[in-house]
């Protein structure tokens, strides 16, 4: 009876730190979505998430609030938003190149900032969980799902949010239309290249929410070097898996943030298999499933193109 | 006819030469905005970069030091970039290649150094190259991005380089002192590249970088395969239709890349590590992709933006250790350099269209 009940517990902490940790993904992912939905890729996304990460954790640690850190991070985003549209929308720029340039550059800042500023490790306290009255009281799915922080809830809220957005609005529509056919958009009157400035804009800001996550998230928030670890780069991958829909994005995250959270408690019941494999474990896998899934999918038309009006 | 002649060289001058100046001028006046938010003097800072890096016997032997896998790293990201593949598993591939030779190089220690050393670099390319082969495989074929497939290799190439070197390959005097200090045992001498001034680190890598580029050139621009890899780079629903094996050269061109990154990984083990440890890559996977577009994906080109971007490691080093400015600055200056060279492609090709057109008017 008691081992029963202990095993149930396992599971429930499993899936509900599986659901903590694809937040940072959820976030990334739908705003890369919505950059490539519109036909930009923005590989900076790895950058942009450890440049979030650091100011919203300086921030709040300076000021004890961390709903300043996000307050910050936002205006930073819309920064960085402004001006990786202006590098690959108005300069027209080769877009794989221009985001490898911004994720050096987001990385570099970060890890420079860090040295300067606080140059050691420290912690200061990030969000506290918010238990969702009635709903958290549920069995099982109370703990796994309405017990969280609310930046959780925003990242899961988004996925309907953004679907709509992309499906049932004309705005949805311009930016689908934007990044299929371009030219035939521009025909219509519609602005290529604001339609792009803004999704541009909004995946950046959802990239550095998410780095915000990794820090001020966290009940105890502290700031390392390259505190993203690759999962910028996973969150682009997720796009491809989820077929650039929402609710695909949604099932890629939680596959992916519970072998994570599967991941981390093999290592802390400390078995035998050395720790390189758990860490290469969701690399694997990620390239494993973009093989057997990425035949089949097709992205936007127009992808990776910069837009220019054909001269007559 | 000459003032023609004068003002297309004056046009390629422009774009080939100013317009990446241009660039990096913006860049370093970016990063030294942040030296200045490091409390150092930028232009104090900027010219002992120079002084040190070109100055001193010191200098300037480091700087070619870390030329060198820049230069190889970049040769390859020129093959890759021309045929259409953003390859960002420099290190991935340096780290597989570097493993291989050591492999070798190891198990193989009574051989004479005419054929262990060739051997040993050989083995480094074919390690890169199978590591490049996958994701060009993987592109060509199952159509999984490279730049994604290339990243995530990278971070796979670096557990597995842990998991050696904590494991099967960990010296057995560190296990026997019982330090543990992740690094292999060193290489039998006949498989170093032989040191040019004694007292430096300087040794014989360059040259082999230097050929190695000058053999690319020649491939790319010589040869009937490098003319397929650039046709299938620059349109390759046309090269379909004009008879190239589109998927066949996509794949090639990323052994090749990977290849080239995995001799650099050699490089580095037989020229100045003698051993295989962690850090073998140390970013020039990364910086070899700025190199090379800085160099405008040419493979001669990337010579002196290696040279470049070599003594500006040496120099931020050098600050690191007297003035304490933290190393990922090199990273932030590299960004910048890569942002402004490709935001400002566009006044490059702007100037082309002009020149075009001006052509014609004369023709008419």
């Amino acid at each position: 009876m008691i081992g029963e009940f202990s095993k149930s517990g396992v599971i429930i902490g499993l899936l509900s730190s599986g659901v903590r940790l694809s937040t940072p993904f959820l976030l990334a992912s739908i705003g890369e979505m919505f950059s490539q939905r519109s036909g930009v890729y923005n590989l900076g996304v790895e950058g942009i998430m450890n440049l979030g990460a650091f100011i919203s954790f300086f921030i709040a640690l300076k000021t004890s609030n961390p709903y300043f850190g996000i307050f910050v991070t936002i205006l930073i985003g819309l920064v960085m938003g402004l001006v990786t549209a202006f590098i690959n929308v108005t300069m027209k720029a080769e877009q794989g190149i221009s985001g490898i340039g911004i994720y050096f550059f987001g990385y570099g800042l970060s890890g420079l900032l860090f040295r300067l500023t606080l140059g050691s490790i420290v912690t200061t306290s990030g969000f506290e969980p918010l238990s969702i009255p009635i709903l958290s009281k549920l069995p099982f799915i109370g703990e796994v799902f309405f017990n969280q922080n609310w930046m959780v809830y925003l990242a899961l809220l988004l996925v309907p949010i953004s679907y709509i957005i992309l499906f049932r609005t004309t705005f949805g529509l311009k930016v689908r239309a934007v990044g299929e056919n371009p030219h035939a958009a521009d025909t219509l009157g519609v602005s290529v290249a604001k339609i792009r400035y803004i999704c541009i804009v909004i995946g950046v800001v959802l990239a550095a929410l998410a780095g915000s996550f990794l820090t001020i998230g966290q009940i105890e928030a502290t700031f390392v070097d390259n505190i993203a670890a690759g999962r910028g780069f996973i969150a682009i991958a997720l796009v491809y898996f989820g077929r650039w829909r929402p609710s695909g994005i949604l099932w890629g995250s939680f596959l992916f943030s519970f072998i994570d959270a599967l991941q981390l408690r093999i290592q802390v019941l400390g078995t035998k298999i050395p720790y390189e494999y758990a860490v290469m474990t969701p690399y694997v896998i990620t390239i494993l499933v973009l093989s057997f899934l990425a035949g089949r999918a097709k992205g936007p038309s127009a992808l990776g193109k910069p837009f220019e009006r054909e001269s007559t | 006819m000459t003032r023609v002649l004068k003002k297309e060289l004056f046009n390629s001058l422009v774009i080939n030469l100013f317009v990446p100046l241009g660039a990096v001028a913006l860049a370093l006046l970016i990063g030294a905005i942040f030296l200045k938010f490091s409390n150092v003097n930028p232009f104090d800072a900027y010219k002992s970069i120079f002084f040190e890096s070109f100055g001193t016997r010191y200098g300037i032997t480091e700087t070619i030091v870390k030329a060198t896998p820049l230069i190889l790293v970049g040769s390859g990201i020129c093959i890759a970039f021309r045929s259409g593949n953003i390859n960002i598993g420099g290190e991935g591939q340096m780290i597989v290649g570097a493993i291989l030779s050591t492999v070798v190089a190891l198990n193989l220690p009574g051989f004479p150094k005419y054929f262990l050393l060739p051997l040993v670099l050989i083995s480094g390319f074919l390690g890169g190259g199978i590591y490049g082969f996958i994701p060009g495989f993987l592109k060509s074929y199952l159509n999984v991005n490279e730049i994604l497939s290339t990243v995530m290799l990278n971070a796979i190439a670096l557990q597995i380089l842990y998991l050696l070197l904590r494991g099967p390959l960990m010296d057995p005097k560190e296990i026997a002192y019982g330090t543990g200090y992740p690094q292999s045992a060193r290489i039998t001498e006949s498989s170093w590249l032989s040191k040019l001034i004694p007292g430096t680190r300087l040794h014989a890598g360059i040259f082999i970088a230097l050929i190695t580029a000058v053999i690319v050139y020649l491939l790319l621009w010589k040869t009937t395969i490098g003319y397929r890899m650039r046709a299938v780079g620059k349109n390759p629903v046309a090269s379909r239709y004009g008879g190239i094996n589109v998927k066949v050269y996509l794949t090639l061109s990323m052994f090749l890349a990977g290849g080239l990154a995995g001799l650099a990984g050699a490089v580095e083990v037989c020229g100045i590590h003698h051993r295989l440890m962690d850090g073998i890559s140390a970013g020039y996977g990364f910086s070899g992709i700025v190199a090379a577009l800085f160099g405008r994906l040419h493979p001669i080109g990337n010579i002196p933006a290696s040279f470049f971007f070599g003594a500006l490691l040496v120099g931020v080093n050098m600050l690191q250790r007297s003035v304490n400015v933290p190393g990922s600055i090199v990273y932030v200056i590299e960004g910048l350099v890569v942002i402004f060279v490709v935001g400002t492609e566009i006044i490059s090709r702007k100037i082309l269209a002009k020149k075009v057109s001006t052509t014609i008017e004369k023709v008419e």
